[in-house]
């Protein structure tokens, strides 16, 4: 017990956890979505959560995110409540559609966040980079004007991650950001939000229904069982960063693919 | 020197071949109004047809050309009243579509009215709203205004509602206001509604103008509709008809050159 207790606080020296969640529960009426999650995530990791649909994945970043509140149990964003750390804009959320706001041209989406709550004074933690940096960190210099509509599936999502990175999130939740683009784009945006990790350093939680990708983006990925939403696993994936795209036909790879998939046949 | 004269000649030939595909594109409806209109001066002309009962386009274009002052002064009666109930109806509709939005019981409580409202018959309530109102200009403002009024509530309720939960969710994870929620995200959202229900007011709201001064008016082009047909003045009734018409093609033109500044998306 002892022991058990000085090891904890050796490694909370060392650690930060970004978000802790433990014995959460999450319920719409009688139906019950996520059942007893606990999880501890450490600042800077990046997780992929993969699971059979209507496992909770979802459910797990809008709970994490202030979205829905847990039935029983609790949330801790970087040792706060949720709600503190929402108004704190600890945390940043990219949805699986851009939810980009079709009459703003790209600049002026990615300035949104900073422009809510200004009026009432709400303190916004302000990033090392302005609106114009971001769009060129996602690689969308020279098209600040264009409205949504001129631009591709792929670019709409770019600027999502550029308006979700505005605040300078300690968490990022994102939702499927790439479930409905084309494999190319797709690929090219996973390298991109890898180094993205790398230079902002930011913690992600990434849900997806890829399994490549999941192994692709994650250092661990978070299996979750479905009826109710429960953690089934998690894995660890050892493979070296940064990630090239030939690390798919690696065998070790394709190895972890095998026991994903196994994993997911068992849910 | 010679480069820019071609330069000159190749981009006025460019234009002009731009001209004259629009023209084009122009001249097939011109040309079947232009050939309906022969046929229907050459139809009353053949059959000796009496002026009182039909004129002859050239009957309507001759009184056009010398009752001019005439039509213009009554146009603009007509003008102001459309343009002022168009404004009233409308502005009212919106805010009340707010109200709506933004509280359950004022919808349960008012909507049904408002269908009630809508479903009375204008031409029944418009001798209600000059008992009421007069004979002067306030009557047809409030009958212009009502006519506009229930397609711009129901489109203007259905454009704020027309937000999709995922922006809602952002505006929620930034932790935005109600009014910021409405300025930053209904609002805008709920434009493209607002200008398809502003073109329907545009031109029922001259309807109701002239449905107004049928009832009760010395002035005004419903006024000028109900004097010439008494007077069997056909040609009169039939220009006054055309710049009725005339004015709500200018209101539908204004609404849509608005429509087109403002909503790039």
């Amino acid at each position: 017990m002892n022991a058990v207790d000085k090891s904890l606080t050796q490694e909370q020296e060392s650690r930060i956890i970004a978000a802790s969640i433990s014995e959460a529960s999450v319920k719409f009426g009688t139906l019950t979505a996520l059942r007893d999650i606990s999880l501890e995530i450490d600042s800077g990791d990046f997780y992929t959560i993969l699971g059979p649909s209507g496992c909770g994945k979802s459910t797990l970043l809008r709970l994490v995110s202030d979205l829905v509140p847990p039935a029983s149990g609790s949330v801790k964003i970087f040792g706060k409540s949720t709600e503190a750390a929402r108004l704190a804009r600890e945390f940043a959320f990219v949805f699986q559609d851009s939810t980009l706001l079709p009459w703003r041209n790209a600049l002026k989406n990615v300035e949104l966040p900073l422009e809510i709550g200004r009026k009432r004074n709400i303190k916004l933690p302000t990033g090392d980079r302005t609106p114009h940096e971001l769009l060129e960190l996602v690689g969308l210099k020279g098209r600040e004007d264009a409205l949504p509509h001129e631009l591709s599936g792929g670019m709409r999502q770019r600027v999502a991650i550029a308006r979700a990175l505005v605040c300078q999130p300690k968490l990022l939740l994102m939702d499927e950001p790439f479930g409905a683009l084309d494999e190319m784009t797709r690929d090219h945006l996973n390298l991109q939000l890898l180094d993205i990790w790398k230079e902002t350093g930011t913690t992600i939680l990434f849900v997806t229904h890829s399994i490549p990708e999941a192994i692709f983006l994650g250092q661990k990925v978070l299996m979750l069982k479905a009826n109710p939403g429960r953690v089934k696993d998690v894995i660890n994936i050892d493979l070296p960063m940064p990630r090239k795209i030939a690390l798919r036909e690696d065998p070790s790879f394709n190895n972890y693919c095998s026991q994903l998939r196994k994993l997911l046949e068992d849910c | 020197m010679s480069t820019s004269e071609t330069t000159i000649a190749k981009s006025s030939y460019r234009l002009s071949g731009h001209t004259v595909k629009r023209l084009y594109n122009f001249s097939i409806p011109l040309g079947t109004a232009i050939a309906l209109l022969l046929i229907w001066q050459l139809g009353v002309r053949i059959f000796n047809v009496p002026i009182y009962i039909a004129p002859a386009p050239s009957d309507v274009a001759d009184i056009f050309y010398r009752e001019f002052p005439l039509l213009m002064r009554n146009f603009w009666p007509t003008f102001m009243e459309s343009v002022a109930g168009f404004f009233i109806g409308n502005l009212t509709a919106v805010l009340i579509a707010i109200a709506f939005v933004h509280s359950r019981l004022v919808e349960r409580a008012f909507f049904p009215i408002a269908v009630f409202i809508n479903t009375i018959p204008i031409l029944a309530i418009a001798p209600i709203l000059v008992l009421i109102f007069g004979p002067g200009m306030t009557a047809k403002v409030v009958i212009a205004a009502l006519i506009c009024f229930f397609p711009t509530l129901v489109n203007m309720v259905r454009g704020l509602q027309s937000v999709s939960p995922q922006a809602l969710e952002l505006a929620r994870i930034l932790s935005a206001s109600k009014s910021e929620v409405f300025w930053k995200i209904r609002l805008p959202s709920s434009l493209p509604f607002m200008f398809s229900a502003l073109k329907i007011a545009s031109t029922t709201c001259v309807i109701g103008a002239i449905v107004g001064e049928w009832i009760g008016a010395n002035v005004g082009l419903g006024a000028l509709i109900i004097e010439s047909t008494f007077n069997f003045r056909a040609p009169l009734l039939y220009a006054t008809v055309f710049i009725s018409s005339g004015l709500s093609v200018l209101l539908f033109v204004s609404v849509t050159i608005a429509e087109k500044l403002i909503i790039r998306w």
